[in-house]
């Protein structure tokens, strides 16, 4: 397989899978509006998808109006919605013969209907619908793949595309929740707020019903970080992820006769972690310091599997 | 100008016998369910993404080159004649090719102008002594037809570098299959799907000899901002091979490797669709990003095969064109069974006057220009238009020649009022391997859409439509299914 092919199959599942958390991040805003501070909440959301310094640039204030706009669209933000989607098509394109038709129909006729969307369509009264739609793209493109794949070196740099997006984007959503500062007058952690914001985490990750099914108590925040870091079954969940990471590292190395790197011992290692590590001793240590050498090292991981693989 | 050949109506009012279904269809179909089934047409290319990049006039960089539902018929033994006919000129120019970068045998024996050739920007040094493998060097060949006649065809260019277009004859065949499939089983249409595989078996055949089994084909392209980039990956992808960037290829000890993710993989046969000036810029331009640097130093090393050859465009050139029969008589010994069109060459100072006292009546052509870009159309231009050309025709004859306006034959062609004749033309695609030459049925018909209008190049609002060339009638009466 061309390495270009492999780095273009790559960056085009991770467009795709960033298009789709970043409609999940702005949902789970939108439903914790009003519970505090509204700016806190957007900022907040504004570090985590990565781009609160790039905002703050330009910008002033964060108002709910501007943050999901230039989330959705803005044409300065190379991470949009609508820029991923672009990014997406780009790569696709670039490496049209590696896609299967249905995965080419689920991206280019995204981007057909994108071409039509105006500001409108991201404002407040259209939002919701619009980040319908953005999520039901990325279902497609992942029904698209997983479906009609050949289970070939393709496949597996498309997976690995999407997992290492998906750890990325579970640590960081985890750790909004570290920067969202509780107001003073609130009864504080544990308090009610605290609870909502909790669960408007899990929300973000279509996991409230998920929490409800394995934890069977209320929403504890000890309880959302296990879920969302060290449980096998939650399909976002970093243990998840990166079980799913490592598998298709091996994959590849296997049709490669065995030949492995730095990459896959630096996933072996994360991976390894996440399955015996024991969520009391993640607060002990701080949980916003492990996630937040978690997202470094998955950061670390796509310039080896890059060096490794794709030049 | 003669009267104007309608494919389907003869001058009687009568249909002519390979268009009868065809004018049935069109009289028992509602127009209305014509325009939705274009609509439909539309929507599908748009869907595939065959899209015809123009990046240079503003507006949509991904416009769709307009596709006709009404299909373009060509009976059996017209395709016969036309078939026979290409595949001599074909062979006449591949010999001819041989021969300039070898033993210069035609220009010798005083048939050809020294200087044309020698002199010719297409003309590569480089190539001197170079054989390539079974002595083909224009292995994907796109022959220009015009009709204007029943039994009247002319070759209007030959194209021997990268002519694309192939990729929309067979996506017009498989929507117009989806579309009207009825219209199939009934009407004994030759098939046409098998191209990719003949470009396969066509591309490996002048393979270099690598000693461990199956050679390894890849398409070049210059990427996706290219306008035929759709035509690359559809048929890297029909074929099943790697389309790769110049970025994607590395030069070693003269040998070709592609940079896959286990490492550096041997490759034989570049079918590619990058110009020569950009193919390697250590031999070339060397300010191309596109190419390979050292590809020429393995290619003449003899290591790996392109196609088309380097330094094959000699033979395409709209002067050298007028020389093609003379070369069918002088390597075939055979008489031109497609005729030229007549052509003054304007370097003459006899055809240059004559030239100019007939600008109204005359087509003038840049020697190297292409896609209907540096023409003029007399009889459509105005006089002003006609008195600015013959300026730059009087300071630079050498690089125009002229032709009379030829009355391209027209199809009846689905426009806003309904099915109305447009003028049409024909792009066959010949395949020459060190095995033989192969040829799918038909081609690339193109139609001028505005009506009265001759020019059909898809980057001045030409369209496209399927064509068909019908099975000799004892094939198929007898079966109930056709197959396309």
């Amino acid at each position: 397989m061309l390495a270009r092919a492999a780095d273009s199959m790559f960056w085009l599942a991770r467009y795709m899978e960033r298009m789709g958390n970043l409609a999940r991040l702005i949902e789970a805003a939108q439903l914790m509006a009003g519970l505090s501070s509204e700016a806190e909440e957007w900022r907040s959301v504004l570090i985590a998808a990565g781009c609160d310094e790039p905002y703050f640039a330009t910008r002033e204030n964060v108002t709910p109006e501007s943050a999901a706009l230039y989330l959705c669209c803005a044409p300065d933000n190379p991470s949009s919605i609508l820029n991923c989607l672009d990014k997406a098509r780009i790569n696709a394109r670039a490496m049209r013969t590696a896609l299967t038709r249905d995965m080419w129909d689920a991206v280019n006729e995204a981007w057909l209907h994108a071409r039509g969307l105006t500001p409108k369509d991201f404002a407040p009264a259209m939002l919701p619908d619009t980040l319908d739609w953005v999520r039901t793209v990325t279902t497609r493109f992942s029904g698209a793949y997983q479906t009609t794949m050949l289970r070939n070196e393709i496949y597996w740099f498309t997976r690995l595309g999407v997992f290492l997006e998906r750890a990325d984007n579970t640590a960081r959503i985890l750790d909004v929740k570290y920067h969202v500062l509780l107001p003073q007058e609130s009864s504080g952690v544990g308090g009610m707020l605290d609870y909502y914001q909790w669960t408007s985490v899990l929300r973000a990750v279509s996991a409230v019903r998920a929490y409800q099914w394995v934890y069977r108590e209320e929403v504890k925040p000890w309880n959302v970080a296990e879920l969302l870091m060290l449980r096998p079954e939650m399909p976002r969940s970093l243990r998840r992820c990166y079980d799913e990471i490592t598998a298709s590292l091996d994959e590849i190395s296997r049709i490669h006769g065995g030949r492995r790197g730095e990459c896959h011992r630096a996933a072996g290692s994360i991976a390894a972690e996440l399955r015996y590590g024991r969520i009391a001793d993640i607060f002990q240590a701080g949980l916003h310091e492990r996630l937040t050498d978690i997202i470094d090292r998955t950061a670390d991981l796509g310039g080896e599997i890059s060096a490794f693989y794709m030049r | 100008m003669r009267e104007i050949f309608d494919e389907m109506n003869g001058a009687d009012g009568e249909v002519r016998a390979a268009y009868a279904q065809i004018a049935a269809w069109l009289e028992q179909t509602p127009a209305a369910t014509l325009r939705a089934k274009r609509e439909e047409a539309e929507r599908l290319f748009r869907r595939i993404g065959i899209t015809f990049a123009v990046y240079t006039e503003g507006g949509d960089p991904e416009r769709l080159i307009p596709f006709d539902i009404i299909p373009r018929v060509i009976d059996a033994a017209e395709w016969a004649h036309l078939e026979r006919g290409l595949i001599q000129r074909v062979n006449a120019l591949n010999k001819f090719l041989a021969d300039v970068y070898g033993p210069r045998e035609i220009i010798r024996a005083g048939k050809i102008p020294e200087d044309l050739v020698l002199k010719n920007p297409a003309y590569c040094a480089l190539m001197e002594g170079v054989s390539p493998p079974g002595g083909v060097y224009t292995h994907v060949a796109g022959i220009d037809l015009v009709r204007t006649g029943p039994n009247d065809f002319y070759v209007l260019e030959d194209n021997c570098r990268t002519p694309s277009g192939v990729s929309y004859m067979l996506e017009d065949r498989s929507v117009m299959m989806r579309l009207f499939p009825d219209l199939f089983a009934k009407a004994g249409v030759e098939p046409i799907a098998r191209y990719p595989e003949h470009l396969l078996r066509t591309l490996r055949s002048v393979a270099p000899p690598n000693g461990n089994g199956e050679p390894t084909v890849v398409v070049l392209t210059p990427g996706q901002y290219n306008s035929a980039y759709y035509e690359h990956t559809f048929l890297a992808d029909e074929m099943g091979v790697e389309l790769v960037e110049g970025v994607d290829l590395i030069v070693k000890d003269a040998c070709v490797f592609m940079r896959t993710t286990d490492g550096l993989k041997p490759v034989h046969v570049i079918y590619r669709r990058i110009d020569d000036d950009f193919l390697d810029p250590k031999a070339f331009n060397p300010d191309s990003m596109l190419g390979v640097p050292g590809l020429m130093e393995a290619y003449r090393a003899g290591n790996v095969a392109l196609a088309n050859a380097v330094g094959a465009g000699v033979a395409d050139d709209k002067a050298v064109y007028m020389h093609v029969p003379e070369m069918i008589r002088f390597y075939l010994g055979e008489e031109p069974i497609l005729n030229n069109v007549p052509t003054w060459d304007c370097a003459n100072d006899g055809a240059l006057a004559y030239v100019l006292d007939h600008l109204e009546e005359l087509v003038v052509k840049e020697t190297r220009g292409s896609g209907g870009y540096g023409m003029l159309v007399g009889p459509h231009a105005s006089k002003k238009q006609r008195a600015d050309f013959a300026k730059k025709l009087r300071a630079l004859p050498a690089n125009y020649i002229a032709q009379p306006t030829l009355a391209l034959s027209t199809c009846p062609t689905f426009v806003e009022t309904g099915a109305a004749p447009r003028h049409i033309d024909l792009r066959p695609f010949v395949l020459s391997g060190a095995d033989g030459v192969r040829i799918v049925p038909g081609g690339l018909t193109r139609v001028a859409l505005r009506e009265g209008s001759l020019v059909v190049n898809s980057s001045q609002g030409g369209g496209t439509k399927d064509t068909w060339v019908l099975r000799p009638q004892t094939q198929w009466q007898s079966q109930s299914q056709g197959q396309g």
